[in-house]
């Protein structure tokens, strides 16, 4: 699964993008956030606060948590847009 | 009955003419009665910025504009929409984003110049990082609440 990563949460990971293989349990963008706050001090720092933490799945916006990953192959994770 | 308008959406580091966008919109174009442009600029925030860096989505940041583009042509009927948005260094002064609609009647390029900024706004994947004349670290700038607020106004 391809991971990328934007803006103070890409600087707080310490890279914009990694290929990583899921575990099995990791199946809902919740989940996944779950397991990348357990992969390190980086990680729970850039994703401390849920509220300014966006998902788009395969480059489309996700709001719920619950969105199944079958089938994604591209993840990525940014704070709340500022363009325009 | 006419072919749907087909959006031009333009993600790039060089800055734009907008006379030459707007010429190139209305050209041989009889039945545009209405062209509504906004073009968005850097502050200079009370002159401590030296230049905004834009960060965006490669991919996303084109799809997502032209998703709400292509439902501000269907919603208002619009003859042209044009929506430019630069990255990269950017500095005070200079254009940051353009949108340029056109209709037969003004109502309709007013609201869907007004529509696509709003959507532009909320849900472009871009992000704007300050770096400041101090030489300091700028902060990333923060979205603004009102900013998804004004989406409300869209919504029947």
């Amino acid at each position: 699964m391809k991971l990328v990563y934007f803006s103070w949460i890409r600087e707080r990971i310490g890279t914009g993008e990694e290929d990583v293989i899921l575990p099995d349990s990791v199946d809902t963008v919740a989940s996944l956030l779950e397991w990348l706050k357990s992969r390190g001090e980086e990680f729970e720092a850039a994703l401390e606060h849920p509220d300014v933490v966006r998902i788009a799945l395969d480059k489309e916006h996700v709001n719920d948590r619950e969105t199944s990953l079958a089938g994604v192959k591209e993840i990525a994770i940014f704070p709340p847009m500022t363009g325009g | 009955m006419a072919d749907r308008t087909i959006p031009e959406i333009r993600i790039q580091v060089e800055d734009f003419d907008i006379s030459a966008e707007i010429a190139k919109l209305t050209e041989e174009r009889g039945d545009i009665g209405a062209v509504v442009t906004f073009s968005g600029l850097c502050r200079d925030e009370s002159g401590t910025l030296a230049a905004l860096e834009l960060e965006h989505y490669p991919g996303m940041a084109n799809a997502e504009i032209k998703r709400f583009a292509e439902q501000a042509i269907e919603r208002w009927d619009l003859c042209g929409l044009v929506a430019i948005h630069r990255y990269g260094k950017i500095k005070p002064g200079e254009n940051i984003v353009l949108v340029i609609a056109a209709s037969s009647h003004r109502q309709a390029a007013f609201d869907g110049a007004n529509f696509l900024m709003d959507y532009l706004k909320t849900h472009a994947p871009f992000w704007k990082k300050e770096h400041l004349i101090s030489g300091d670290t700028g902060e990333w700038v923060a979205a603004k609440d009102e900013d998804d607020h004004a989406l409300s106004k869209w919504e029947d």
